[in-house]
């Protein structure tokens, strides 16, 4: 078979092995025009060489050079300039073959036409992956280049093909080809296909074919066929307008998600023990300062950085909430507006406190390489890793703040003290302990806020204080001392702003959320869920 | 004529901190007149403009201070966004001065201030008519604050928004406000706000002569100001108000429209506010967004609480101390600025609920004639708009 395709192809290596006809076909590289490139990448890719998808998608990325003092053809392993000499690896065998300083090399040229043509030829070798996501992006890449040869291989591939995302890739393929074959019935059937299909080639396929050509008549002659384009383009939008809705609902809740988590730790310590805490953004600069911290600690593994941040941040910003409310508040307390400005007060301190260690310029902290990219649901519809990342975080922290609180012996102690604290003390807890505690837990909260926010937005001086009235509004919006009002006070007011914004822009959505919120809350001034009992009366 | 007379005097002769207040505002107000025209420059004791724009400047945050005392020291309302109506006068005053620039701007055009033109706007939005006149301006100073002021309250005191729920919302009040100005299709300069200002009813304001009356109208203007609020707090309605501070409930229960009586006062405090934004642009030569910044207002109650509540006069000093400090601080230590004001900020409400009014009465031992400190003993009970304890579900 090896020879027969080698007979065929390369006459003029008719007598050699088939290393050495590759040899010969691959050194041919050397003095070709592009178009003779183009044909050779034919004759290669139909070689049956196992080194052939090696060296191709090597000649794709310009790692394909020969060696000027004695014509080999080399494949480089990484071409960094930086480097002192390159890696040489032999293109027939894919076993090493040395180094030399890159002056001894020249690289075999490629352009955008030829390199397409390349692309779709390595495309045809991934069909074959037993990877389902590379035979996929493979089918992707010959879509874009409908030929003859790519046809034939998805035709073949599709009788094989046991993957159904990568069978609907290739049907939406072969359907986009038989749309421009002259068969009516076929081009029916292919309409039919499309229907379903979510890619936006097959969605502008699709209109053309309602479209009129200059002269005025349509470019397709059978109005069954239109017909079935109009209705197949209607099924199409309705999809498209249901996974874009699910996609800003996404963002929403990915939105409301920072929002929920900053204003948790505000909930604990405003909603259960009364004090406006206005350091509690800068306790969310803290946590966000202990993972550049961390970070700085470790800089082989900023994977791991987050995940050793997100407990440092918590004792960190609880241990200052400690010492806050030891030395400040404890002395305040029942006297909710001189708390406001002691805290300010703290705020200020906590700035410029932060200022003098690390300058007031704001400090970069790395994204770990498994928070950036996407979730290609479908086309239509995908989700960064991050944000995906922030609304399972929240769950997480809201959820062990339930659990801490309802099943817990400090939460115990921390709702018996709210609830009434004379007769808490004469059962005997601790309440100044309690106390501590409890404002504790709240900046500790705010300092796991900290962390995904710097993932989020600069790490400098002024973060928490962009952050302190959003986190307010969110816990008198839910009602105060509901852990329950801030969550769906959050994500309320988070879907809000990702469903206005479109329409009025980001800052203008925002002003219509704060004004909306000052209205609901002359309406009703207690939240969404207010305080029922005796605790809401003796307000 | 002599019947007002007669009853300032009767007001001031009960207020023997008032008169300490107002003869410190003519001295300022004389010593730095004469200071800045009278002594030549080269001498020691000549007052740079830069000093007497300063104590203009100061004058201003000390009436913004009485607007803030009034309604925090006298009602119980804490507002974090008094800032925002005196940015809203200011701007109302910078409107004025741009329209006064004429063909002077970068670009010379007659009607269109610079930034405008610089957006490829070519007609004056609506609300910018009327501006080129200085009484329209002035009307506009105190009309739209007062609207603002009048509609938010009214919503807020019939509902019975109390306590820290009313001091968050004046804060995203301001918050929104804030960012509705940055945006440049408001209209009112995005972030650059106005500046580049030329003059005021003619007169030149990079003119000493034109700064030394500006300081001199702000400072009968605060003396004004604070007579007025004086008359207030101690009229009829004056002692409502207090009592709303100390027992809002058992006031209503006595048949007062509370919300009424905090409604004007707080529209009051706001135009009061407003006059010292006004007075304050043509002074400071800059208006722009992030005066409207929560932590500006913030600011101007730590003024208060240092001058001491519910004194009227000690508000002033109050501002006028603070801001000295933050003028020598920014200038000498610059780092070290927010360390004080964030350690003030602690220790006057740990250790000064009465602030350097309570202070200075203490070491007198005479609190009868501090009428204004001795019956402005902080009410704990009745601030709290959420009680401590409230429980979590």
């Amino acid at each position: 078979m090896l020879l027969l395709a080698a007979v065929l192809f390369a006459p003029h290596v008719l007598a050699q092995t088939p290393d050495a006809g590759f040899t010969a076909t691959l050194g041919e590289l050397r003095e070709a025009t592009y178009a003779d490139k183009a044909a050779i990448v034919e004759r290669l890719s139909t070689s049956g060489h196992p080194s052939v998808r090696a060296v191709l998608s090597a000649f794709l990325d310009d790692r394909l050079y020969y060696r000027s003092s004695d014509q080999k053809i080399f494949i480089v392993k990484s071409t960094d300039d930086a480097l002192p000499v390159w890696e040489l690896v032999d293109p027939v065998t894919l076993k090493d073959a040395g180094s030399i300083a890159p002056d001894g090399l020249t690289r075999i040229g490629t352009n955008n036409q030829l390199r397409r043509t390349i692309r779709t030829t390595v495309a045809r070798f991934d069909l074959s992956s037993p990877d389902a996501g590379v035979r996929k992006a493979a089918v992707d890449e010959m879509i874009n280049a409908l030929d003859d040869a790519n046809l034939a291989a998805l035709k073949a591939r599709a009788g094989v093909e046991t993957n159904r995302g990568v069978r609907d890739e290739i049907d939406t393929g072969l359907a986009l080809a038989d749309l421009d074959g002259t068969d009516p019935n076929a081009r029916l059937a292919a309409v039919k296909t499309l229907s379903g299909s979510l890619k936006p080639e097959a969605r502008n396929r699709l209109e053309t074919l309602t479209e009129k050509s200059s002269d005025g008549t349509f470019t397709e002659t059978d109005p069954r066929v239109r017909e079935a384009a109009v209705a197949a383009l209607r099924g199409i939008d309705r999809l498209r307008s249901i996974y874009g809705a699910i996609q800003t609902l996404f963002f929403g809740l990915s939105v409301g998600s920072v929002l929920v988590l900053v204003a948790t730790g505000l909930a604990i310590t405003f909603g259960v023990m009364g004090v406006i805490n206005m350091a509690h953004g800068e306790l969310m600069m803290l946590g966000a300062y202990t993972t550049y911290v961390v970070q700085q600690a470790m800089p082989n593994h900023i994977g791991a950085s987050i995940l050793v941040a997100i407990p440092a941040a918590f004792l960190v910003a609880g241990l200052a909430g400690v010492v806050l409310e030891r030395t400040v508040i404890r002395f305040l307390y029942g006297r909710p507006l001189e708390t406001l400005l002691a805290t300010f007060g703290v705020s200020l301190i906590l700035q410029q406190l932060v200022r003098s260690i690390f300058s007031a310029n704001n400090r970069s902290v790395e994204t770990p390489p498994w928070m950036s990219g996407t979730l290609e649901i479908n086309p239509a519809l995908s989700i960064t890793y991050n944000r995906l990342y922030i609304v399972i975080f929240t769950i997480i922290v809201f959820v062990s703040l339930l659990v801490l609180l309802k099943r817990t012996r400090l939460g115990l102690d921390i709702r018996a003290v709210a609830q009434n604290r004379p007769m808490a003390q004469a059962m005997g807890v601790r309440t100044q302990w309690v106390d501590a505690m409890t404002f504790g837990l709240g900046s500790g909260v705010a300092g796991m806020a900290g962390v995904a926010l710097s993932q989020f937005t600069n790490v400098g001086p002024n973060l928490g204080q962009s952050y302190i009235v959003d986190s307010f509004m969110v816990v008198v919006f839910g009602g105060v001392g509901n852990l329950w009002g801030t969550l769906a006070g959050g994500m309320s007011m988070g879907i809000v702003n990702q469903l206005l914004e479109p329409y009025w822009g980001a800052v203008l959505a925002k002003i219509i959320v704060l004004v909306a919120l000052i209205l609901f809350i002359q309406r009703w001034p207690r939240g969404l869920f207010p305080q029922t009992g005796r605790a809401a009366e003796s307000s | 004529m002599s019947g007002f007379a007669r009853q300032v005097r009767d007001l001031l002769a009960r207020d023997r901190g008032g008169v300490v207040l107002l003869l410190l505002i003519v001295i300022a107000a004389i010593v730095s007149v004469v200071l800045n025209q009278a002594v030549a420059p080269s001498s020691a004791l000549h007052l740079s403009t830069y000093w007497l724009t300063l104590i203009g400047k100061y004058l201003c945050y000390a009436i913004l201070a009485l607007a803030i005392d009034l309604v925090w020291g006298y009602c119980g309302i804490l507002t974090l966004g008094h800032a925002a109506f005196f940015a809203l006068g200011g701007y109302a005053m910078g409107m004025y001065l741009m329209r006064q620039i004429g063909t002077r701007g970068v670009y010379g055009d007659p009607i269109l201030p610079d930034f405008m033109v610089f957006l490829n706007w070519t007609r004056l939005p609506w609300f910018w008519y009327g501006f080129n006149h200085f009484w329209f301006a002035m009307a506009m100073v105190i009309a739209v604050p007062s609207l603002l002021a009048f509609v938010f309250g009214w919503f807020a005191f019939r509902s019975r928004v109390t306590g820290v729920y009313l001091s968050i919302m004046t804060q995203a009040l301001t918050y929104a406000l804030m960012l509705a100005f940055f945006r440049n299709d408001m209209g009112f300069g995005g972030n650059n706000g106005f500046t580049d200002f030329k003059d005021i009813l003619g007169f030149d304001l990079h003119n000493d002569g034109t700064r030394v009356v500006l300081l001199v109208v702000t400072a009968f203007v605060l003396a004004a100001s604070y007579i007025t609020s004086r008359a207030i707090v101690e009229s009829r309605a004056g002692r409502v108000v207090r009592a709303i501070r100390d027992a809002e409930d058992r006031t209503r229960f006595l048949g007062y429209r509370t919300e009424s009586y905090k409604v004007w006062l707080f529209v009051f405090s706001a135009a009061l506010a407003a006059i010292a934004g006004a007075l304050y642009v043509p002074q400071a030569g800059i208006i722009n967004p992030s005066e409207f910044a929560p932590i500006n207002s913030i600011e101007a109650v730590i003024w208060v609480a240092v001058g001491g509540r519910g004194t009227l006069f000690g508000a002033a000093i109050g501002a006028v101390l603070v801001n000295y400090a933050k003028t020598y601080f920014t200038g000498a230590f610059p780092e070290v600025w927010l360390y004080a004001l964030g350690a003030l900020f602690i220790m006057v409400t740990l250790f000064l609920p009465k602030g350097l009014v309570g202070v200075v009465s203490m070491i007198r031992r005479k609190t009868p004639s501090f009428d204004g400190a001795s019956d402005s003993t902080v009410p704990a009970a009745s601030e709290l708009g959420v009680s401590r304890g409230s429980g979590v579900k």
